[in-house]
């Protein structure tokens, strides 16, 4: 090892270690911060690239939750008559729409990315991270585009916010932290067992089953909410539409559940897509 | 004192046998599961793992051009991609001083919707340059790959050749203090070749270091001072450009040669070129070849032929001497040539010894021999770029142009030139 003092070191040059993966992880803040950039490129392309070809473009990011919030509207409200906490069903189905349709995507989009940007991986270095981060991230966007339309709907049905809509950027940075928790494990797993992609479109079905769009967490029994907080979305869906409408009382015991659970979710898919990481470009 | 930018120390790359390329199904896992017990006593057979690299040290110095060379799956390109920190490495270590670039492919992050004026941002920002850097350089990148015209047109809307020189214009405009380049000069036209070959030259006087993958001789040893002749994953041969080469050239010889069974000679017991063994350094001065025959007999009338043939095996002198009269014992032939422009590489002697006439005067022939180990020229390259067109001579050209003030159809007229209208057209 005395070969280490033996090199003159530039000072003014960085310098980096190659070594055989460790055992421990760490989230690599600094050079994430680097490579911002980069992010703000790949989230770029996923954009650009998104709508070509299509004919009706972005309005595609309004559709998707608008025709599916008819449809519950529809059969769930009026049909089954499930209750809506007073709302009116178009605003109790579109706020929880909002935040799970964004989930889905974003879970789709990150599911993918790995596999998608092989090319890139097996032959550019750059912190992988990045990847399931800009897949999370440039779903924002059909978020903001769809989140037009609530607007309108609140004037149409003359829904007032209140001062709980502060709280909202609060729970949308927790659906984007839980789409990007289930993000990095998925594309980590999809990456070595391509399995992965046929299991993800019935575990966002099963997922939107347990997690309150269609239905109120109020029809939850009352000692078992916090269990049913262990569902990060569950918290995040709640969250939104308790904000965005300031109905009901802020669902602060299942929130404080579900932001344990993401926090437990996300640093373990750092850790799961970090040791997937140094293997990647030898596996994918 | 240079100073050391690439360090590493008895790297080494591991890939299980068929991991590579290959992605698991959850079925083969079960499967896995199954057969476990099967396999229970005693780990993994070592014959399931296969070394893509092992023990390798360097050092690279600043400002170095270092070329890789070797056969297809040597290791070159696994050397790179654990220096361009794309995979780790199963043992050892490298340190890096300097930020780098590294050049594995051409086009790399290129997307087919989008227009050529995205894809240099989108692959710019991938091979690691600041948008900054790019809006600088963006003009000169798109003049480089000469696609003015089409910069806002969908790259699906491109030609192969145009993408291939708007990726390249990106990857040269790269300005890391180290670049790893994989063999991908070999794109697009001669034309542009030329122009990538010199951006490269340019980019090592500016006083970076470049590692450089390439099977293109001609190219490296342009570009090169320092060769690594990598092997089966380890390192074969390290030095200057000309000697790794020359040795490399021979190894690949040897082995097509191996079959015609010409080594081991009764006569013919060695040679070597005047004192500096079997390494050629300057075509343009008198050479001498010494060689040491030990005939069995008597030789009358005999003749010595000697042909130099080069790599392809094409013949490019041959010599013969007759009426020779040699006793037997050990002799030394000494051979000389007033000079021999050979262009660098490697090539054969063959010699013959004839008793009593050559082969054309019913002379027999006592023995053929192959000189071994081969002649190697390392000179500097004069003649043309291009493997192709440089032919076997190694002589310093020169062009000089003179312009006349007439109109051409006079020149012509005068000069007699009507017959080669077409051809001073063409060109």
């Amino acid at each position: 090892m005395s070969a280490i003092t033996e090199t003159p070191i530039l000072v003014e040059l960085p310098v980096l270690r190659i070594t055989p993966p460790s055992r421990w992880w760490t989230i690599p803040f600094s050079e994430l911060w680097e490579y911002r950039e980069l992010l703000y490129f790949f989230v770029w392309r996923d954009i650009k690239i998104r709508y070509k070809q299509t004919a009706i473009g972005a309005a595609w990011a309004v559709l998707q939750p608008f025709l599916t919030m008819v449809v519950f509207t529809v059969i769930f409200g009026k049909f089954a008559n499930i209750g809506s906490d007073g709302l009116p069903y178009e605003i109790f189905y579109y706020s929880a729409l909002l935040p799970w349709m964004y989930f889905a995507a974003a879970l789709q989009n990150a599911t993918n990315t790995v596999v998608e940007n092989q090319r890139l991986i097996t032959k550019v270095y750059f912190p992988r991270l990045v990847l399931p981060l800009s897949s999370v991230l440039s779903g924002l966007v059909d978020f903001g585009v769809s989140f037009l339309l609530f607007i309108a709907m609140m004037v149409y049905y003359r829904v007032r916010p209140t001062a709980a809509i502060l709280w909202f950027p609060a729970f949308l940075l927790l659906a984007i932290l839980t789409a990007l928790g289930v993000g990095l494990w998925l594309s980590a797993l999809n990456a070595i067992y391509r399995d992965v992609r046929y299991v993800l479109p019935f575990l966002v079905q099963f997922w939107l089953f347990a997690s309150p769009v269609i239905y109120s967490s109020s029809r939850v029994p009352a000692k078992w909410r916090w269990l049913y907080g262990l569902n990060p979305m569950a918290g995040v869906i709640e969250g939104c539409r308790w904000s965005l409408t300031g109905r009901g009382r802020p669902p602060a015991g299942p929130v404080f559940v579900s932001l344990g659970a993401v926090i437990a979710v996300l640093l373990g898919g750092v850790a799961f897509f970090q040791k997937l990481e140094t293997t990647v470009a030898d596996v994918v | 004192m240079s100073k050391v930018v690439i360090k590493a120390e008895s790297l080494g790359k591991r890939y299980r046998v068929g991991e590579r390329e290959r992605y698991l199904a959850l079925r083969d896992v079960l499967a896995g599961f199954v057969r476990a017990p099967l396999r229970r006593n005693g780990r993994r057979r070592s014959k399931d793992y296969l070394w893509a690299l092992r023990d390798v040290s360097l050092d690279v110095e600043q400002g170095e051009v270092v070329g890789l060379i070797g056969r297809n799956g040597a290791g070159k390109t696994t050397l790179l991609k654990i220096l361009s920190r794309i995979t780790r490495p199963t043992e050892g270590y490298a340190e890096i001083h300097g930020r780098v670039g590294s050049l594995l492919e051409v086009g790399t992050g290129f997307h087919p919707e989008l227009t050529g004026r995205e894809n240099v941002y989108l692959s710019g920002a991938i091979l690691g340059m600041r948008k900054s850097e790019i809006n600088r350089k963006f003009d000169e990148i798109v003049s480089f790959a000469g696609v003015e015209r089409f910069i806002d047109t969908p790259l699906k809307h491109f030609s192969t050749g145009m993408q291939m020189r708007l990726a390249f214009a990106v990857a040269a405009h790269l300005e890391p203090e180290i670049l790893l380049v994989d063999e991908v000069l070999a794109v697009g036209d001669t034309e542009f070749q030329k122009k990538c070959l010199g951006k490269m030259q340019d980019v090592s006087k500016s006083g970076r270091t470049i590692v450089f993958v390439s099977h293109q001789m001609n190219q490296i040893r342009r570009l090169c001072e320092r060769l690594l002749w990598i092997d089966a994953g380890r390192i074969q041969q390290s030095g200057p450009a000309g000697e790794v080469i020359a040795a490399y050239e021979a190894a690949t010889m040897k082995g097509a040669q191996e079959h015609h069974g010409v080594a081991g000679s009764p006569i013919f017991l060695g040679w070597e070129l005047g004192d500096a063994g079997n390494i050629l350094k300057d075509g343009s001065k008198e050479i001498t070849l010494n060689f040491i025959i030990s005939p069995k007999e008597a030789v009358r009338r005999g003749h010595f032929g000697l042909t130099i043939r080069n790599g392809e095996g094409v013949a490019v002198g041959g010599w013969g001497f007759d009426d020779l009269s040699l006793e037997a014992g050990v002799h030394q032939l000494h051979f000389t040539l007033p000079y021999l422009p050979l262009r660098p590489g490697t090539y054969t002697i063959i010699c013959s010894l004839f008793n009593g006439g050559n082969n054309l005067t019913g002379g027999k022939m006592l023995e053929h021999w192959n000189a071994v180990p081969f002649l190697a020229v390392d000179t500097l390259p004069l003649s043309h770029q291009q493997d192709a067109w440089a032919g076997i001579l190694n002589i310093a050209a020169n062009l000089e142009i003179s312009t006349h003030n007439r109109d051409r159809k006079d020149v012509r007229a005068q000069a007699g030139m009507i017959e080669a209208e077409s051809k001073f057209d063409s060109t």
